[in-house]
């Protein structure tokens, strides 16, 4: 007995089925009572979360989520059906119309990366294969542009690239400088035993050892900064949710890395699973975090696959559970995928999504380590920051500081991409120049000499050739007035059209904006139109490049989140280094 | 012993305020007799923040702080007439006013003027500016919704969902400027959860929803507000004793409204009240 309205559209067996494999058989029990709304809110707490998973489910089984299977799991979850359209329309991969075929669909990036990697032709052979395409926002694959990604209608997602060894991923393999990368290449992914064999866990029983105050000490003490681009002092971060007492508590960590060019975090949880569990565990216990989730971006099949796989292997072997590694201290892992959008990598958009609510951001204050995930104590941090405390936990802050500078402490991965030989992913010690980056990847490639790099991703900057002896720190660049942002270095040499790639930085953060603030919801769009004008006209009058400092005043001045803070920064970074011909 | 209000004190230009603590900045610059713009915002709904049009300066804050939601601390230092506000205030009206028709929207265009909006200039020669297009939807014989009005504020899902109704019968749909308010699968309302209760039409900032009557009559060029009377009275269908405002033209009921303020509606009513006053004027009753 439901109360709330249901349409009549009935789910068919094999949605049913999907359903029931993802969140379990188990019908919210509704009882009838003058409290039946109160019930219901708790409920809908209770439950909620399940929803992300549930679509899943139905987008899987049968390549869109009809109206049936809406009504299904609205059911079951006890979810009002416009929510639930509301929260499925507002995910990349999530279709609501039927697309007339049951076929795989092929995800193609359209980002800078790919853009200069021919990625149209590519589209053109799959499409005269009889391929579905999508043209889809950066995959996360930019060392191997253009990028797929396959969507499976009734089989498994999956990434066509994945073939490749891995030598050409970790490019630094093998280098005994690696604190980040070590295990990479060594460790096999998807085995506990060959984790522990290399010193896997012992950073949790060292944790368990120096006892959680001693940990956060530690943290804080190393410098250690959040390395998603705001760089914020994650020991503060930890401090603040362990101060945090009588509620439960939630550690996640942000796998929903999408940041155009950004690939370091997908490099890690593929290929170093069993660390982003273990760093996971040690945050939880510092903290005093009995709940560790895992949000990762959907177009990342196989580090999900790993990090499952990890995650079970780690509750089988006692390292996750009511007693987790002997610790007396409760700690389990839940993973969860998003379903295709950018947002959602901002931390609060990341628990309105978790929680089964459409990834728009709430307004902060309070912050998430008083009113995160559920509205509880959280801390939240990307795998590159996590496998940090690891580092440190084993090594002390004092042997951690050794590397990098004073104020920007360890190491950083970057994600190379672009026109350089060897694209991948980079461990520096933070001071490391530009220019040594380019080169330890091997220098530029293709014709023409270089015209500038993007740091940061979209949500970054460019810089010129002028910037090769800029020492890669956080202070560095701040005073460079560019920024690492998540470490995208995606090199563009000057035979490539920058207006186009701008024009489609542009595009994205159109298409990425959740729509919920004035400034970011229009103003992405009219900076797109203002890009495409130029582009088509060859010129900018100076009123319309006032206009455009305008657009891009308002929305750092009042959107809600990161995302309208930074959509225009590239863009003016590229006009202001006159990379735009026609731009005043 | 008496408990005492704990008292917040701030500056807001220039001028030191004294507030009950838990006042939110806008409320605060309403005692201090200085009027902001507001659009996602009603003294009936939890705030959602997003138009960000009440935006102020707030010292030590990188970016500006939506007023109606962020409640004032103690030394609190607030600028609402800065530089920074001013562009911000009328950057946010001239993007609203140049996709969305704000030719219905209470209030807004005396704010239009007063920032110096001008929403005519994101058209280009090659690229026009996206509007929201939309037909009106005309479903029922009670409400049209006119979404190429819709500023997005939110405030009817707040009203259709916990807020007051419960009913949750729409929800924003989409993503980006694509969003709108929709039912799932964009199903009519009479097919939707939706109870008529009207609630999310007695929010509506912009005439994006409207009862059928106003909209009838505004497009026969019969809506003439500075002609109708407003008489408060008491709905007599249930012993709950809502508030009602009748307004009349011509002496005949058009629109039934309920106050924000009233402590028994908060300004919601229910179908019954709402609509269910087409009795009096039947032509059969004596």
């Amino acid at each position: 007995m439901a109360d709330i309205f249901i349409g009549l559209d009935l789910a068919d067996e094999v949605e049913i089925t999907a359903v029931t494999a993802a969140i379990g058989n188990d019908p919210a029990i509704v009882h009838e009572t003058e409290r039946l709304v109160i019930g219901g809110g708790a409920r809908r707490h209770e439950r909620r979360h399940l929803l992300l998973p549930a679509l899943h489910a139905l987008q899987n089984a049968r390549g869109w989520i009809s109206p049936g299977g809406l009504n299904h799991v609205c059911d079951v979850l006890q979810v009002p059906p416009a929510e639930a359209y509301g929260v499925a329309t507002f995910y990349e991969m999530f279709r609501v119309d039927d697309p007339g075929h049951g076929d795989d669909v092929v995800h193609v990036c359209m980002d800078a990366a790919c853009q200069i990697a021919a990625n149209e032709e590519l589209i053109a052979e799959l499409e005269a294969g009889g391929a579905h395409v999508h043209r889809s926002p950066c995959l996360g694959q930019c060392e191997r542009a253009p990028a797929q990604f396959v969507q499976g209608v009734g089989g498994p997602d999956r990434v066509p690239a994945d073939e490749i060894s891995v030598e050409l991923r970790i490019p630094q393999q093998g280098d005994s400088s690696l604190r980040l990368l070590k295990n990479i290449g060594i460790v096999d992914p998807t085995s506990l035993d060959s984790y522990r064999a290399a010193g896997g866990f012992d950073a949790l029983a060292r944790a368990v050892e120096l006892g959680p105050k001693a940990v956060c000490d530690a943290i804080a003490d190393s410098g250690l900064s959040g390395r998603g681009g705001a760089a914020f002092p994650t020991g503060v971060k930890w401090k603040a949710v362990a101060a945090e007492q009588g509620r439960p508590k939630h550690v996640v960590a942000n796998c929903d890395e999408s940041e155009p060019g950004t690939f370091k975090d997908r490099v890690l949880m593929e290929n170093d699973p069993f660390a982003v569990v273990e760093s996971l565990a040690v945050a939880g216990f510092a903290t005093g975090a009995e709940n560790g989730w895992i949000y990762i971006r959907g177009e990342y099949p196989v580090a999900t696959a790993r990090l499952q796989n990890a995650v079970d292997q780690c509750r089988a072997a006692g390292l996750l559970g009511a007693d987790a590694a002997g610790s007396g201290h409760a700690f389990d892992v839940e993973i969860r995928r998003g379903a295709g959008a950018y947002i959602c990598g901002e931390e609060t958009a990341l628990f309105a999504s978790l929680e089964g609510f459409r990834g728009e951001p709430r307004s902060k204050p309070p912050f998430p380590t008083t009113h995160g995930l559920f509205q509880e104590p959280t801390a939240i941090n990307n795998p590159e920051t996590l496998l940090n405390a690891l580092d440190i936990v084993l090594n002390g802050a004092d042997e951690y500081r050794s590397r990098g500078t004073e104020q920007s402490p360890g190491t950083k991965l970057l994600c190379l991409s672009g026109r350089v030989a060897k694209p991948g992913v980079y461990e520096i010690a933070f001071g490391t120049t530009l220019g040594d980056v380019l080169d330890l990847a091997g220098g530029l490639t293709g014709s023409g000499e270089l015209a500038t790099v993007l740091m940061g991703g979209a949500a970054g900057s460019f810089v010129g050739p002028d910037a090769l002896d800029m020492p890669l720190t956080l202070e560095d660049t701040r005073e460079r007035g560019t920024t690492l942002g998540s470490g995208v270095m995606m090199a563009f040499t000057d035979e490539i059209d920058m207006t186009a790639i701008c024009v489609r930085i542009s595009e994205f953060f159109r298409n990425e904006s959740c729509g919920q603030c004035v400034p970011c919801r229009v103003g992405t769009v009219r900076q797109h139109e203002t890009m495409v004008q130029l582009q088509r006209s060859g010129s900018m009058t100076a009123e319309r490049r006032a206009l455009v400092d305008d657009m891009a005043r308002v929305m750092v001045d009042a959107s809600i989140c990161g995302l309208g803070h930074t959509a225009a920064s590239a863009i003016n970074s590229a006009i202001d280094l006159g990379l735009i011909e026609g731009a005043p | 012993m008496t408990v005492t209000e704990v008292s917040v004190s701030l500056t807001i230009d220039g001028q030191e305020v004294d507030v009950p603590a838990g006042t939110s900045i806008h409320k605060a610059c309403e005692s201090a007799g200085i009027d902001t713009p507001t659009l996602c915002w009603a003294e009936n709904l939890t705030p959602v923040n997003v138009c960000r049009v009440c935006v102020v300066e707030v010292e030590g804050s990188r970016a500006l702080v939506p007023s109606c939601a962020r409640p004032v601390e103690d030394g609190m230092v607030v600028e609402t007439d800065s530089e920074r506000v001013q562009h911000s205030r009328k950057m946010v009206l001239e993007f609203l006013g140049s996709g969305i028709d704000l030719s219905q929207a209470d209030d807004l265009g005396r704010w239009i003027d007063h920032y110096g909006a001008e929403p005519d200039r994101y058209d280009q020669p090659e690229v026009p500016a996206q509007k929201m297009y939309e037909e009106p939807k005309i479903q029922d014989d009670l409400y049209i919704r006119d979404y190429d009005k819709c500023v997005l504020c939110y405030k009817c899902v707040e009203a259709c969902g916990d807020d007051a109704q419960y009913t949750f019968a729409i929800a924003v749909v989409g993503r980006g400027f694509d969003a709108r308010i929709g039912t799932e699968f964009d199903v009519t309302l009479p097919d939707s959860a939706c109870v008529y209760c009207g609630n999310c039409i007695g929010v509506c900032p912009t005439g994006a929803l409207q009862f059928k009557t106003e909209f009838d009559m505004r497009n026969a060029g019969e809506w003439r507000p500075e002609e109708q009377d407003v008489t408060t009275t008491v709905c007599s269908f249930c012993g709950v004793g809502c508030n009602l405002e009748l307004h009349t033209q011509d002496d005949k009921i058009v629109k039934v409204t309920s106050p924000a303020d009233h402590s028994v509606t908060h300004g919601h009513l229910c179908i019954k009240g709402r609509f269910g006053w087409t009795y009096v004027q039947s032509p059969t009753r004596r």
